[in-house]
Parts: C-alpha cells; sequence; structure tokens
C-alpha cells in the first residue's frame, strides 16, 4: 500500500497563562498599573515566540509524534480531553502550523472540525451551502452540481430559502453536515461531528462515514464514540497527554485505551460515603455508605461478571419495622432498566446499630456501557425517606472472552442456540403428501 | 506538438495529488498567492456575504451607502464651504468636497472593516485551513458596491454642474487601482496586526476621523504651502483624492507628481503589508 501522510517528530507548544503576582499596597497597585501596557506587550509577543524550552508557561501539547497513514486507510484516533486529538487535526488541515516536526502529505485534505463554519445567519440556507462549501475547498461549479443532493440530504428543502437565522440549531447542524457530507478531498479529516443532531440524522451520518470509509479513500476520524472507532476503522492511536500510548487494530486499541481510563476516569462515580454528621436520614436511619462495585473485587465492571450494591447505615432506633431499599438502575440516557427492590423486617434486624446490606445483580444482564443508580429508602413501607444522587459505572466487556462485535440493546443476556436438523428435504409441503 | 506535450503536462499534474509538506516557519507566501486562484469562489462568496449581511433586515439597504456621504458633504459644505469660506479650486464646493467624501468613505471603511476582518472571523480561521488573506481582501472589495453607488451619485452631481470631463479620465480606472491596492495593502497589515494586539480597533476608532484632515478631502492641496507639499504628498491618499478629481473635472490639472509618488507609496505598502500578513497568518489560530 502506498503512504499518503507522513508524520515526523511533531510537536506543538502553547502559551498557558500565569497568575499574575500583584501588589497589596498602593504604590505598588500605582507602578503595576504604570508597567501594565509594558508586561501587556511582552504577554502578547511572546503568545507566538518560544525560546527557552525550559519555561514554565508553555504547555506541549504535542509532543513528539510519528506514523504514518496508507492510501485508503480509515485511521480512528482517541484519547482523554486534551490528550491532542484536536491539536493533531488542526496541525494536519493546516488550522495552525507544528512548533517542530514534518508533516508529508500526499493529496488534497477536506478537514472537517465543525460544522457549518462560516455560516452567516442573515443570508438563506441556499446562500450558506455556498458559503460553506468554498471555505471547505469546493469551487462554485462542485456546488452547482451537487446542490440538490446536498439539500435533500440535509432534508430542510422546505426552508432553503429562508434566512438561517431562522433555523432550529439542529436545522442548522444538518445543513452544515450536508454540505461537508459532500465533500470529496482524497484525504478526510473528521472531528466528533456525529455527536449532533436527533438519533434519525446521528444514524444517516453513521451511514455516509460507513460509505466514505469503503469508498476507498484516507479517512482520519477522531471521535469517543467506541462503537463507531471499532465499527469504522482498521487502525487507531491512542493519544495520552500529547504522546501516542499506541497504535494498533482498533479493536484493540479501544481495549486499551478502556481499560486505561477506568482507572483514571473522575467520569465514574461509583460510591457515596457520608460522615456521620452529613449523612442523610433522620433519628431513626441514617444513610453512611452507598457504592457500587464489580462482584469479584476488582476494579473494573465485566458484563460477565457480577454487580454488587453496598448499602451501609445506622439504626438509630429499635421501633423501626420494615427499611425498604429502593435501587433504581438506568441508561445514562435515563431508560429505567429495572427496579431492584428489597425489604428488611425487623426480624432480620438485631435492634439499633451499624448494618450493612449487599444486592448482587447477575451477571451476563447488562450490556457494555454507561449506567447510573440512585438509590431510595423508605421506613415502614410507606414514607420515602432517603433519595441518594446517581452513581455512575461503566460496564467494558467481558473478562473471560472477548467481545468480537459490540451488540445494541439495554440488555444483553447469554441466549443459548442451538440447531436440529429435522429432515433431509427441504420443503416442509412436501411432508404433507 | 508543443502544444501537445504542453497539454500532456498539464493532465499529468492535474493526475498527481498535490504533495504538501508540513513544517514550522515554512514560508508560505507564494503558496498562499497561488491557493488564492484556487479558492477565487470562497473570496467572491465572501464578498457577496459581506454585502448581504451588511444591508440585510433595513429599510433603506443599499441607499445607505448614499445617505452616509451626502449628508457628510451637507455638513461640510455649510461648515467649510459657506461659514470657513475654504478653498475649492473654483469648483462648487458640494462637489469638490462630495469628490473627495466618496474616494475617503471608501477608504476609512475599508480600513475598519479589513482590520477587523480575522479577528471577526476567528471562528472560521480555528476551524478550516483557507487563505487567510481572503478576508482583508473581501472586506476591501465588498466595500466597493458603496464606492460605486457614491460614484453614480457623483456623475449625477458633474451632470447637474454640466461638467464634462476631459481626455484625463483615462486616469480614473489607475487612480481606482492605486486607491485599492493602497487600502489592501493598509488593511492586510492592520488586520494582521490586530488578531495580536487588540489595541488597532482602539487606536483606528479615532485614527480614521483624524486623518481624513490630512488629506485633501475638506480642503484643496493648493491650501498647503508649496515647500510641504512633496512630503504632503508621500500619504498615497493624498494623490489619489487629487487625482480622482482631476480626471473627471476639466479645470483641474492633473497631479502627476504627487500622484506618482503616492502610487510608488502605495504600491510599496501593498507589497509590504500582504508580506507581513502573509508571514504572521500561520500564527493566527493559535493566538486569534
Amino acid at each position: 500500500m502506498k503512504e499518503i501522510i507522513r508524520v515526523e517528530n511533531l510537536s506543538k507548544a502553547y502559551r498557558i497563562g500565569l497568575k499574575q503576582q500583584s501588589h497589596d499596597t498602593l504604590f505598588g497597585k500605582v507602578a503595576d498599573m504604570v508597567k501594565a501596557p509594558l508586561r501587556n506587550l511582552k504577554n502578547l509577543r511572546s503568545l507566538t515566540r518560544f525560546d527557552g524550552a525550559e519555561d514554565p508557561t508553555v504547555h506541549w501539547a504535542l509532543k513528539d509524534i510519528d506514523f504514518t497513514v496508507n492510501e485508503g486507510e480509515v485511521l480512528g484516533i482517541i484519547g482523554h480531553n486534551g490528550a491532542g486529538k484536536s491539536t493533531l487535526l488542526k496541525i494536519l488541515s493546516r488550522v495552525t502550523e507544528p512548533t517542530t516536526g514534518r508533516i508529508t502529505i500526499h493529496g488534497r485534505v477536506g478537514a472537517l472540525l465543525e460544522v457549518g463554519t462560516g455560516f452567516h445567519p442573515e443570508l438563506t440556507g441556499r446562500e450558506n451551502i455556498y458559503m460553506n462549501g468554498t471555505i471547505l475547498g469546493m469551487t462554485k461549479k462542485e456546488i452547482d452540481r451537487k446542490l440538490d443532493e446536498i439539500v435533500d440530504f440535509s432534508g430542510v428543502e422546505k426552508y432553503i430559502d429562508t434566512p438561517v437565522k431562522f433555523y432550529s440549531s439542529g436545522m442548522k447542524v444538518r445543513l452544515g453536515f450536508a454540505v461537508a457530507a459532500h465533500l470529496d478531498p482524497e484525504i478526510l479529516i473528521i472531528d466528533e461531528v456525529l455527536a449532533v443532531g436527533d438519533v434519525e440524522f446521528q444514524r444517516k451520518c453513521l451511514g455516509k462515514m460507513e460509505d466514505v470509509s469503503r469508498s476507498g479513500r484516507t479517512v482520519l476520524f477522531v471521535s469517543h464514540n467506541m462503537t463507531a472507532i471499532s465499527n469504522l476503522c482498521k487502525r487507531c492511536i491512542v493519544l495520552k497527554q500529547g504522546t501516542i500510548s499506541k497504535i494498533d487494530d482498533a479493536s484493540d486499541a479501544v481495549k486499551h485505551y478502556v481499560h486505561n481510563s477506568i482507572k483514571t476516569s473522575e467520569v465514574q462515580q461509583i460510591r457515596f460515603v457520608w460522615d456521620l454528621k452529613s449523612a442523610p436520614g433522620d433519628e431513626r436511619i441514617k444513610l453512611l455508605k452507598f457504592s457500587v462495585t464489580p462482584a469479584n473485587s476488582e476494579k473494573i465492571f465485566y458484563k460477565d461478571c457480577a454487580i454488587c450494591f453496598n448499602i451501609c447505615f445506622n439504626i438509630l432506633d429499635d421501633r423501626v419495622k420494615v427499611v425498604g431499599f429502593n435501587i433504581y438502575l438506568s441508561t445514562m440516557e435515563g431508560v429505567l432498566v429495572c427496579h431492584i427492590g428489597r425489604q428488611l423486617l425487623k426480624e432480620e434486624m438485631n435492634g439499633v446499630g451499624l448494618y450493612q446490606t449487599s444486592l448482587i445483580f447477575p451477571p451476563n444482564v447488562l450490556n457494555v456501557g454507561w449506567y447510573s443508580a440512585n438509590l431510595m429508602i423508605g421506613l415502614n413501607t410507606t414514607e420515602p425517606l432517603i433519595h441518594t444522587g446517581d452513581i455512575k459505572f461503566n460496564i467494558i466487556g467481558n473478562k473471560n472472552a472477548s467481545i468480537i462485535k459490540e451488540l445494541k440493546g439495554i440488555i444483553q443476556p447469554k441466549v443459548k442456540f442451538s440447531v436440529k436438523k429435522l429432515k433431509n428435504t427441504a420443503f416442509e409441503h412436501e411432508e404433507g403428501k | 506538438m508543443v502544444k501537445d506535450t504542453k497539454d500532456h503536462k498539464l493532465q499529468s499534474a492535474g493526475a498527481k495529488p498535490p504533495t504538501l509538506v508540513i513544517e514550522p516557519n515554512k514560508n508560505w507566501q507564494l503558496q498562499a498567492w497561488r491557493e488564492l486562484v484556487r479558492y477565487k469562489d470562497l473570496l467572491y462568496f465572501l464578498v457577496v456575504r459581506g454585502i448581504k449581511a451588511r444591508y440585510a433586515q433595513s429599510v433603506l439597504g443599499v441607499s445607505w451607502a448614499v445617505i452616509q456621504p451626502l449628508f457628510t458633504t451637507l455638513v461640510f459644505t455649510v461648515i467649510f464651504g459657506n461659514l470657513v469660506k475654504v478653498g475649492s479650486d473654483g469648483l462648487p464646493y458640494v462637489l469638490f468636497s462630495f469628490s473627495g467624501m466618496v474616494i475617503w468613505n471608501y477608504f476609512s471603511n475599508t480600513l475598519t472593516e479589513s482590520s477587523n476582518s480575522v479577528v471577526q472571523n476567528a471562528s472560521m480561521i480555528t476551524k478550516v485551513y483557507f487563505p487567510r488573506i481572503v478576508l482583508p481582501l473581501s472586506a476591501a472589495f465588498s466595500k466597493m458596491l458603496d464606492f460605486l453607488i457614491g460614484f453614480v451619485v457623483l456623475i449625477g452631481f458633474l451632470i447637474y454642474f454640466r461638467v464634462m470631463p476631459s481626455i484625463n479620465i483615462l486616469w480614473l480606472p489607475v487612480v481606482i487601482l492605486v486607491m485599492l491596492l493602497f487600502s489592501l495593502g493598509i488593511g492586510s497589515f492592520l488586520s494582521a496586526l490586530s488578531v495580536q494586539y487588540r489595541d488597532v480597533k482602539h487606536a483606528l476608532s479615532f485614527l480614521v476621523q483624524i486623518l481624513m484632515y490630512a488629506c485633501p478631502v475638506v480642503y484643496p492641496m493648493s491650501a498647503i504651502p508649496e515647500q510641504y507639499r512633496l512630503l504632503y504628498a508621500l500619504n498615497p491618499m493624498v494623490g489619489v483624492i487629487e487625482g480622482f478629481r482631476a480626471s473627471l473635472i476639466p479645470t483641474l490639472p492633473f497631479p502627476y507628481v504627487p500622484f506618482g509618488l503616492g502610487a510608488a507609496v502605495a504600491l510599496l505598502v501593498f507589497f509590504g503589508g500582504t508580506y507581513y500578513f502573509h508571514k504572521f497568518e500561520r500564527k493566527f489560530a493559535d493566538v486569534a
């Protein structure tokens, strides 16, 4: 295969602001004010100059990146926020220049870092198609030729001669994507544009993306949608703090990224712990801890392992008869997956004291993905007393077997398949003869 | 035969994808001008956008391009023509000041608009690559519409005062070209400068008003003492405004020396300004 992009030793530095030291005395403040223009000039000039490498105000968004892309390859780029993904795309699309290093590109680059760039609210949809299209590097002739297709794809035919300022935000995005989707350079660079529009439109976009990636064009694709990455890309780069932490087959790279991000993720909120003073509840019962852990006491939630909800509480009054625990398990989109209810009767408790109760959720029920759960505790069957916030956790692939392909749906139970040959002839109606 | 090989060359050049090398501090000067040809449609649509957006949702629309210089001229005529009695080289003062006003209006509007053009379109610059120079260029070109409208009104004045242009009218395209080059040059310089130093915007808002008095808009060049005239003519707008009047009004001699001097300065400013712009444009996305 022919090499189409070669990136060598690429780095990019940015200036970050440091806190200015300020004086508390009147004289110091006045002196500061007098000196301010000079200091501002120095700061402004330094925005574009990088001399001393050890400067604390220099932040390396990318550091020594090397990779190559072959013709017709669909390359995914993943990483946390701030890992340098967008910076890399910006350099590749020539929006900004690298601080060091060299990129050689054979072919015309079309970059899609945003949809609807250059849209002007006062212009009509049709005029904005031309505006946006020419910004992306198309010629007027090209757009003339594709106009009907673009309008059709956007689904806003009715309003195409209305100024864009009267459009809903979804319509604007759709129009922008429609223009972008009809761009056909040899190399296409795409930054997370699929996270827009309604479900129907997202499906349309993903379909278009699949077409593009199958058409033999070279595509660089940044996304947080791991399913899309592993479906569309062959190879994938994982960026971490400005360096490449892995380049591999898309599925392996995604796995690498997901496993690593579980350890460092700040998004996963798997426990609430309160001290005695702030604990929710009243003079009869106080909740001390609500957490979710993988039942096998590892740190990662696997699809084929049980999930354990732990609840710690203090019973402060021995007249409490029934404590009801209700866990509402939902998807991140807010679809209630199930309501887990459990009642603790007086007979099961032993008066005042600290208790822990665990609810084990069976393995192989939930599909991979993010889930949230909140706890409601009620007393004596009727009174809802305590509501907690949402704990959030992410179920990833199987522990014992790798997932070949992620399937859709909220639940993903183990389904037994069987097949049995009934007869050697193929048609059933012959049996009746 | 010769033609054939040429065609063949062109074809193979078109078929082979262009190779692009991205490196720090690479000079994109020549490449940028070449790319401008490829992006000429973008320039066209930006000009259209500039014009349409400016007069969108206004009742009088393009009439504002007439009203604005006309009212200023009226005020000047009352103050400088009737009260202070500033000279006007023997012309009716209205004609004198309006002809200067048409040019000055174009220049000052282009200056403000193009110096803002890059900062205003920062959202585009940080997302897409295109030859950045189209931004100040489109600002300067879209103001040409106002200039043309003002010019048509000026022709009305000429007809009213029964002024018949002489052979000097052949200078008119040259004068307008110099005006355009100077505006483009200074516009691209200021637009690049204001990306990093927003002071430009503040300074320009009042400097533009003051600068008018450094040009023969409300008074003729003949009001300047003889020995300072060459120095005065270093300002290209002097030659442009005087040349503009002389090319339309036969009683005025064409100011060859001031105009030639101004044109030379304008050319220098054009190349210097666009050079500075190209040198700096690679950093726009980081600073804007």
